[in-house]
């Protein structure tokens, strides 16, 4: 250990603010924790048994309407402060939730006790992963097993990884480095064993480093033969005869369902139709569509819909 | 009040000595001491556990236990300590002892379900207890889904069990406190002239009883979902993880109430007696409580903030804790200004508070913290949450349970201790927790999870000085064994009121007679009159 380290290192767009709020908390805390020691200490002297400190108090109403002043006054001053540094971290909060168009998705699969990293181009890592510095990465996360959390302290940023549904987390990396990934939420025996290592690159090195990586093709090309290998497109692709919807251009448009709902055709959508058919079924067709549940893992699931993503032509009309 | 001569009367300890006599007794102070045995083992072995993953974390590395082992021991202490040890603590031992006692009632209205609370209370020990033996149980205590339900091939069945059959016993011990505080109170005996222990009894047991049935239906879900695979919360078979997040916190988080408010009442009586002055805004001071009661259940999404729940959700929970914390304030402010003009003394109840005080408000302050949206995401599940509750249930809850216990250790006991050896004590704990928890504030904002037995190795310098603190906090602990058994034996005879107190509790014989008093007690004076009238002597 070469230097203690008291907070650490501030490395994307978000921290600044993050650690704003910090600041000012501990400065607060500090000067209440202080004032409140201070006159538990003065007191604790000036009005020690035996001392001679005047003690007489006024009484009548002209008092009790002073007290009432003093207990309206210190239950409005925190709560003033308090308003403001919800309003504060609420913001902050706000523009942490909200993905920027321009985000970069990278797909995260969590399970017992590793992390499945795919980039859009088909490179794949595990426990490591590697992004340009200054460009915004959206990580699309989901969990094959049990609960886990994708958190890098370097960047401020933390979301659980659920089974069965997908969590979105950006980030915009300020500066090159390494920084530390732990999963948060505790899943078994080997949850702290859950970690791995940012690595943010200048982008001609991250270039340089997809290009060297070993790929079976993008992660549409190996969705598009998923879509093959599980027979989707006997039913969904250009030469079916079944009554089903085509797929193309799909991804981001809403959904008619029979229901009368309507509903976004974004990743969870894709993934429930595949796993859970009947759940939300389209208006117009028939549930026929059997489950592929234990069929498709997680992964495969995750090609598949970077694959739908990418075929936007329709070629039949309106017809979904 | 010494014109009470109680010389020659039985008191509630020497009435009988079989032991029989105690495995069916009525007597609501017979039934405290049950308690107070029963819970003292409990907290050692919830302490035994902490100790070791103190230890364990001393390196980077596991080196003392296994992974999984490390697993249980955390798991262990989590479960011992909330369900076992905080939950019941001040209510089932001093709130027991002395509720009657301080409404002036001869017992709690409903002595045979004050008894059989008991036997809940130690049959779900018992299954707790038998999980360990049987090889632990590895999920934390929170239990979360899907993890315990389809993952975890450890004892989460035996060890719910447990948690289950006691929160019966909460259940029984919220009721029978409710009835008697509206009941049993002797005449004069106004709801504003009640101390500030039995609206601290009040409150927390409104909780027990509305949050109580929400963990049991959590539990029993979670055994349905485990045994008949009905998917309740696993998404494999349709069921939703959030939502056993949403019904576990909806009873987990009024829990800490359960913990803290009872802590309130007793700093509340202590300071007020060592400061002899009135509790500063006492009508403030009970409303407060019951307005952290109220608010204390719709905070509960606020454990939830980076789980996936929506971002407006997340605002509204934000925004209720902040307003939950308001009561909080003005009780620490109010604590403060009790002193001003008294006569203060410090004796060991008075330290004890006091430490209640100085680490009850870094507690809540760094609560604040976590309320913070934004700066939630980063503390969330890092060492940061794990220090900030510590403060708050052991800081707060556990000293004022141990400044309780020496404030009316002489009540109950009829024994006076060594005041030197308890105010040592008292200090040794006050820094042993400091140096405790304090660095993990630190390591927490670094960025350290909560339920790591290894760690990078920049982590190492704050978990040495964490875990030398908590070789001090033991010592702390220990010791009151030790001169509280002592006294026993021999210890001076305690006077009925050696504080020359307040309160109804001190006109009685220490220790009391079997029926409490001798005469029902006519109560003609606001309470806490301390500085009015002239007389101090009780």
């Amino acid at each position: 250990m070469d230097h203690v380290e008291f907070f650490p290192a501030a490395a994307s767009t978000v921290a600044g603010t993050i650690d704003d709020i910090y600041f000012v908390w501990l400065a607060l805390s500090a000067a209440i924790t202080i004032a409140i020691a201070a006159l538990v200490v003065i007191f604790a002297i000036k009005y020690r048994h035996g001392s001679k400190a005047d003690r007489n108090v006024a009484s009548g109403e002209h008092y009790e309407h002073t007290l009432h002043r003093i207990e309206i006054t210190w239950t409005l001053v925190p709560l003033i402060i308090f308003l403001a540094m919800f309003l504060w971290s609420a913001n902050a909060y706000y523009q942490s939730a909200a993905v920027p168009n321009d985000a970069v998705p990278v797909y995260v699969v969590g399970k017992q006790w590793m992390w499945h990293i795919e980039h859009q181009g088909g490179q794949r890592e595990i426990g490591e992963l590697h992004i340009p510095v200054g460009r915004t990465i959206a990580l699309v996360m989901t969990s094959q097993d049990v609960i886990h959390s994708f958190s890098v302290p370097g960047f401020r940023v933390k979301q659980d990884v659920l089974p069965g549904r997908y969590t979105t987390l950006w980030f915009k990396a300020t500066r090159t480095g390494d920084f530390r990934w732990f999963c948060t939420q505790y899943c078994g025996a080997a949850h702290s064993r859950m970690i791995g290592r940012v690595l943010v690159m200048e982008p001609d090195d991250f270039e340089r480093w997809l290009a060297l990586s070993d790929t079976a093709g993008s992660m549409a090309a190996k969705g598009a033969a998923r879509f093959r290998q599980f027979g989707c497109s006997g039913c969904h692709g250009p030469s079916a005869n079944v009554h089903a919807p085509r797929l193309e251009g799909l991804f981001g448009k809403p959904v008619q369902l029979q229901d009368g709902r309507t509903v976004l055709a974004d990743e969870r959508f894709i993934r429930d139709s595949v796993f859970l058919p009947n759940k939300e079924v389209p208006a117009n067709y028939e549930p026929i569509m059997p489950s592929f549940r234990g069929q498709i893992d997680e992964e495969q699931m995750l090609e598949i819909i970077e694959y739908l993503k990418s075929i936007e032509n329709v070629p039949q009309g309106g017809q979904r | 009040m010494s014109s009470i001569s109680v010389a020659q009367h039985d008191n509630y300890l020497t009435a009988d000595f079989r032991l029989w006599s105690w495995l069916i007794t009525l007597d609501h102070k017979r039934i405290a001491v049950l308690y107070t045995v029963s819970i003292t083992l409990l907290f050692f072995i919830g302490g035994a556990a902490a100790a070791m993953i103190r230890l364990d974390l001393l390196t980077p590395y596991s080196e003392l236990v296994s992974i999984e082992t490390y697993n249980k021991l955390f798991t262990m202490h989590g479960v011992i300590m909330v369900w076992f040890f905080l939950i019941p603590s001040i209510p089932t031992t001093l709130g027991n002892f002395l509720l009657p006692l301080m409404i002036g009632a001869r017992d709690l209205a409903f002595p045979r379900l004050n008894l059989l609370s008991w036997y809940l209370y130690v049959i779900g020990a018992l299954f707790a207890i038998e999980s360990l033996i049987a090889g632990g149980v590895d999920t934390g205590w929170t239990f979360y889904t899907p993890f315990s339900t389809m993952f975890s091939n450890t004892h989460v069945f035996a060890a719910v069990t447990g948690v289950f059959i006691a929160g019966f016993s909460s259940i029984l011990t919220g009721l029978n406190f409710i009835v008697t505080i509206h009941e049993m109170r002797a005449p004069g005996l106004t709801w504003f002239r009640l101390p500030l222990f039995i609206w601290a009894m009040y409150a927390t047991s409104l909780i027990l009883v509305l949050a109580t049935p929400v963990l049991a239906m959590t539990l029993v879900l979670i055994a349905v979902e485990h045994f008949f695979h009905i998917g309740v919360f696993d998404p494999a078979l349709g069921g939703d993880p959030l939502l056993f997040q949403h019904l576990f916190w909806f009873y987990s988080h009024p829990a800490v109430y359960i913990m803290i408010v009872p802590a309130m009442g007793v700093a509340s009586e202590i300071i007020g007696c060592f400061a002899r002055n009135r509790i500063f805004g006492y009508r403030f001071m009970a409303y407060a409580m019951l307005a952290i009661a109220g608010f204390g259940f719709v905070v509960w999404g606020h454990h939830m903030f980076v789980s996936g729940q929506s971002a407006y959700a997340g605002t509204v929970f934000s925004l209720l804790t902040f307003l939950v914390s308001v009561p909080s304030a003005i009780k620490v402010f109010n604590w403060t200004a009790t002193l001003y003009k008294g006569h203060i003394s410090f004796e060991a109840p008075m330290l004890y508070a006091l430490g209640f005080l100085g680490l009850f408000t870094i507690g809540g302050l760094t609560g604040l913290f976590l309320a913070s949206l934004g700066l939630d995401i980063q503390l969330h599940d890092t060492y940061f949450v794990v220090a900030h509750f510590h403060y708050i249930m052991v800081g707060g809850a556990v000293m004022a349970f141990f400044g309780g216990i020496h404030f009316w250790w002489p009540k109950a006991t009829g024994r006076m201790y060594s005041d030197a050896w308890a105010r040592l004590a008292a200090i040794i704990t006050f820094v042993g927790f400091n140096l405790t928890f304090f660095p993990q504030f630190i390591v927490g904002y670094l960025g350290m999870p909560r339920r790591y037995p290894e760690y990078p190795p920049e982590f190492q310098i704050w978990n040495v000085l964490s875990s030398a603190g908590a070789v001090i906090l033991a010592l702390g602990y220990a010791l009151p064994l030790f001169y509280l058994f002592w006294s026993l034996r021999n210890g001076p005879a305690a006077p009925s009121n050696p504080w020359k107190a307040k309160g109804l509790e001190w006109q009685t014989s220490s220790p009391p007679l079997p029926e409490n008093f001798l005469r029902t007690p006519v109560v003609a004076e606001e309470p806490y009159s301390y500085s009015t009238g002239g007389s101090t002597d009780g």
